[in-house]
């Protein structure tokens, strides 16, 4: 091994970011992040399921077929996320009516398989958990960014609480009414897209 | 028959998978590059959802909801957690199916849908629009309905989107911003002219 466990945990939140780089998990990314709190609940759900999905396979993987492979991979994840969907159905049932069926599209969330297939079934299940762990951190720093960013300058909030008292309330705030809407999500991301590789160049795209 | 219709011109325009719900955002992006194979991955999508819709909706009617096993005699079994799997294994074996019979008797339809099908297994969109059909509590023909139409949105945002990437290859946008950054962009802009149709119904 050449990596440490906290170099793992480290390397996929920042310099091998998943939404940013390998751009993996783009739908969720904007669909949830209208508001802090729904983006705080997926960005757990999916650190949840990508950990323990790379634990499983990786314990199971000298067991795999390789013709079946994906097929296996799948039903892992579809079982993880049931179990996922069931608890917060259980006891967040207003967050998980927000969510709607974004819950149940951690299964085809690119992030859970690419790191089944691309990491968990070659590595040992210590490491593919971290790695599970690091890339689902990675994917809940940028959802929470673009989350802040459309919850505090789109209705004057974080997390629900007011911290720009916005005009319909009495107060200076006029709220940008386009940081509410879904498309702005495509905006932020380009922004942040933009940003990173300018501080990284060689992620930059060739001619 | 004014109902279906409404079904399909709502799933079409104001409900479009990509860009009002952003699912299949990954293939959206990646295979947009060229109006041809935009226009084979439409294809394929519209297919497949046109087949796996109506095929999950009569499965969680005759299997998995509450009451529906009486036909064998046990009406109190709940299966509706087990929706997620099935539905996944559903468009799985479809994809597998589809891939061989149009391997062995289109060939030609083959060859422009064959890359994009196995794909399609893991793409939000077609899961997606299974899973909103069991939200809305569609019956068959409405599923159908909504199947039809919520391919055909994708198509007609994928080839759009290829057609203005394909015209931007000769803009000079900033280094850092061209390919990924500058897709984006268009992808926010084009949002904003579907949010036009909000709120329209036949």
């Amino acid at each position: 091994m050449s990596e440490t466990h906290k170099e793992l945990l480290v390397r996929s939140i920042f310099r091998r970011n998943p939404i940013a780089l390998l751009v993996l998990g783009i739908c969720s990314a904007l669909a949830v992040t209208g508001q802090m709190s729904t983006a705080l609940v997926m960005s757990i759900c999916v650190t949840l399921v990508t950990a323990f999905s790379s634990l499983t396979i990786s314990i199971v993987r000298y067991h795999i077929p390789n013709t079946v492979r994906i097929g296996l991979q799948i039903m892992v994840i579809a079982t993880l996320v049931i179990i996922v969907d069931q608890v917060l159905k259980a006891f967040v049932y207003e967050l998980s009516k927000q969510l709607s069926i974004f819950v149940g599209l951690i299964i085809t969330n690119c992030i859970v398989m690419g790191r089944a297939e691309g990491y968990a079934m070659s590595n040992p299940p210590i490491a593919s958990f971290m790695d599970g762990i690091g890339n689902g951190l990675g994917y809940g720093l940028i959802l929470m960014s673009v989350a802040l960013v459309r919850e505090l300058f789109g209705s004057g909030t974080i997390f629900g609480y007011e911290i720009l008292a916005t005009v319909n309330n009495g107060g200076w705030y006029v709220p940008n009414g386009m940081l509410v809407l879904p498309a702005s999500g495509f905006f932020l991301i380009a922004l942040l897209i933009w940003l990173i590789r300018t501080v990284d160049p060689e992620q930059q795209e060739k001619k | 028959m004014m109902h279906y219709l409404d079904i399909i011109f709502r799933s079409l325009f104001v409900e479009n998978l990509p860009l009002s719900f952003f699912l299949g955002m990954c293939t959206f992006l990646a295979i947009s590059k060229q109006v041809k194979s935009a226009m084979g991955l439409g294809l394929a999508v519209v297919v497949l959802t046109a087949i796996t819709v109506p095929l999950n909706n009569f499965l969680l009617n005759t299997l998995l909801k509450a009451g529906a096993l009486s036909w064998l005699g046990q009406p109190d079994i709940d299966l509706t957690f087990l929706g997620l799997m099935i539905y996944i294994a559903t468009i799985a074996a479809v994809v597998q199916i589809l891939e061989m019979v149009l391997d062995r008797f289109v060939p030609a339809l083959y060859n422009t849908l064959g890359i994009f099908l196995p794909l399609l297994t893991v793409n939000c969109a077609i899961l997606g629009a299974s899973l909103f059909m069991v939200e809305r509590d569609y019956t068959f023909l409405e599923s159908t309905a909504y199947g039809l139409g919520a391919g055909g949105g994708f198509m007609l945002a994928v080839v759009a989107l290829a057609a203005i990437r394909e015209k931007c290859e000769y803009a000079h946008p900033p280094k850092a911003l061209r390919g990924l950054g500058m897709t984006f962009i268009t992808a926010g802009l084009m949002a904003m002219a579907f949010m036009g149709f909000a709120g329209f119904s036949l």
